[in-house]
């Protein structure tokens, strides 16, 4: 099971080759793209950011919850960092297995987790000369961000369960 | 209370607000939510929802601060 990080296209033919068993009889690999839109805008083009230390050690953990969860025999997972076009793979997932369910399912498994809990952040660029860090738009309410009561009610959010 | 000298690194959306990658705080505060605040009263950090990691593990925001502590604010994220 291995999980790393490239600030270099991703060499698809040797990650895969080091997935190689003869007791697999299934290989699945799944490739996330940069997509030339997102939410109605033409996107030109992705920054991604890695908070690496906490990044592999959660990725780590994605993947032996999936050598845990599923019968595979070995999985990799590279994701990309740095700046990235249309079309370029931003994450790379492969499965090997004795059969083809198990893969399937640890595919999905691993790159569902991967996106939700892994701090990597990417900005997209737009065609409008625009940008945003994608899920970070601020909220549209007004927080009442310079009275110091909405800083206090912000601040124990937080801290609910001090013990 | 003592103070403490915490380093906060920022990445993403937080690291273009503040303008700086890395930093080191001289805090009197005893717990993170407590820390974030004062850093927050000060910088001003986008509404946005948080989640903290101390010494690069995953930690809650009650949690205790001590000297030479490394913590980390993270924005929601978005690998994939």
């Amino acid at each position: 099971m291995l999980f790393e990080l490239s600030e270099k296209k991703i060499d698809i033919q040797a990650v895969s080759d080091k997935l190689a068993n003869n007791e697999a009889g299934a290989f699945v690999s799944f490739e996330g793209r940069v997509r030339n839109h997102n939410e109605g805008k033409s996107v030109l083009r992705l920054d991604y950011e890695a908070y690496p230390e906490l990044a592999i050690k959660e990725a780590e953990k994605v993947m032996a919850e999936a050598k845990e969860q599923f019968p595979i025999i070995d999985a990799i997972c590279v994701h990309r960092t740095g700046a990235l076009e249309i079309g370029d793979i931003a994450v790379w997932v492969g499965v090997l297995s004795r059969h083809r369910g198990e893969a399937f399912d640890a595919c999905r498994y691993i790159i569902d987790q991967i996106k939700s809990r892994v701090p990597i952040w990417k900005k997209e660029f737009y065609a409008d000369n625009s940008s945003v860090w994608v899920n970070c738009a601020a909220c549209s309410h007004d927080h009442g961000r310079k009275s110091k009561s909405a800083t206090v009610e912000k601040v124990s959010h937080r801290s609910e369960g001090k013990k | 209370m003592a103070k403490k000298t915490i380093q906060v690194n920022y990445f993403a959306i937080l690291r273009e607000k503040r303008g700086v990658s890395s930093e080191q705080c001289e805090t009197e505060a005893d717990f993170i939510a407590q820390f974030y605040k004062e850093l927050n009263d000060k910088y001003d950090f986008p509404e946005i929802p948080l989640r903290v990691a101390k010494n690069n593990e995953f930690c809650r925001w009650d949690e205790d601060i001590h000297d030479g502590d490394v913590l980390v604010f993270i924005p929601p994220v978005a690998g994939g």
